[in-house]
């Protein structure tokens, strides 16, 4: 049985994941996808990840989605239609139950993940930087060292989105219908 | 005190990717989408973050780094082009921009 904190979180993120999906209004998506990102941070805290879910919080469920709610008050998006056309829907569910049970199946009959008894507990942490550690300063050590090419080209991206967006938004006579 | 399974975070994160995957496939409003694709993202970060504490190994974690940078990126160039979508057809959603099917 895990852990309660583990089965709050989890039931947490998936209900609101179930908001995100099935929510007609796309600011309460928008909020369901705030809960979500909140229950995967809790997630990492539980994995001893703690400078990613802090990372987690402040990226995705702080800058990005203000970015989002900011885009669809923008754009006003209300969705017209009443009820999902019966053809989406049986779609939806069929994906949704086939790929779920194939989940369930793959972790709890296929024999192909380690049983629940094997791993119960995550192994002991230890002091060895080039093991997982708790504390951020093994991510700084790791991103200027082992890393350093990737670092660089995430920053170049960062750089290259920032240019792309600014030239995307700008207002350009002949881009009007 | 903390007796939770590799195999429960897994299971969490296939769950996550699963309805994300369902949001793809059966919203119609382009942000929704797009937030269904992040939250399938998060479900991967998620089964990497686990990989990586029940491996001891410190780079799956310093994989999701990136990813969540990238992540951002992402996010900023595909809402400017929504944006600039939105300005040019008046709608955001995906079963009105039929141009190329018809």
């Amino acid at each position: 049985m895990p852990d309660g904190l583990f089965i709050f979180f989890a039931a947490l993120t998936l209900g609101a994941a179930l908001l995100l999906v099935l929510s007609r209004n796309a600011v309460t998506s928008a909020m369901g996808m705030i809960l979500a990102l909140v229950g995967v941070a809790a997630d990492f805290f539980l994995l001893d990840a703690y400078f990613l879910g802090v990372l987690q919080v402040l990226v995705y469920a702080g800058a990005v989605m203000v970015l989002f709610l900011f885009i669809i008050m923008l754009l006003d998006t209300e969705d017209p239609q009443g009820a999902y056309p019966w053809k989406t829907a049986a779609l939806g569910l069929a994906v949704f139950f086939l790929l779920a049970a194939s989940v369930l199946w793959l972790f709890h009959w296929s024999g192909a993940v380690p049983t629940a008894k094997a791993g119960a507990t995550p192994p002991e942490l230890s002091a060895n930087p080039a093991e997982f550690v708790t504390a951020a300063k093994a991510f700084g050590r790791l991103l200027y060292t082992k890393y350093l090419l990737p670092l660089e080209l995430a920053g170049f991206l960062l750089l290259v989105a920032l240019v792309g967006v600014v030239s995307l938004s700008k207002d350009n006579p002949e881009n009007k219908a | 005190m903390e007796n939770t399974a590799l195999a429960h975070h897994l299971l969490l994160a296939g769950l996550l990717f699963v309805l994300g995957l369902t949001g793809v496939l059966i919203r119609r409003n382009l942000l929704v989408v797009y937030m269904c694709l992040e939250l399938m993202l998060a479900a991967a970060t998620l089964a990497l973050v686990a990989f990586s504490r029940f491996n001891r190994t410190m780079d799956g974690a310093v994989l999701v780094f990136f990813v969540i940078t990238v992540a951002a990126a992402e996010v900023a160039v595909g809402l400017a082009l929504i944006v600039a979508l939105f300005r040019k057809r008046g709608t955001v959603r995906s079963d009105a921009l039929t141009t190329l099917r018809d």
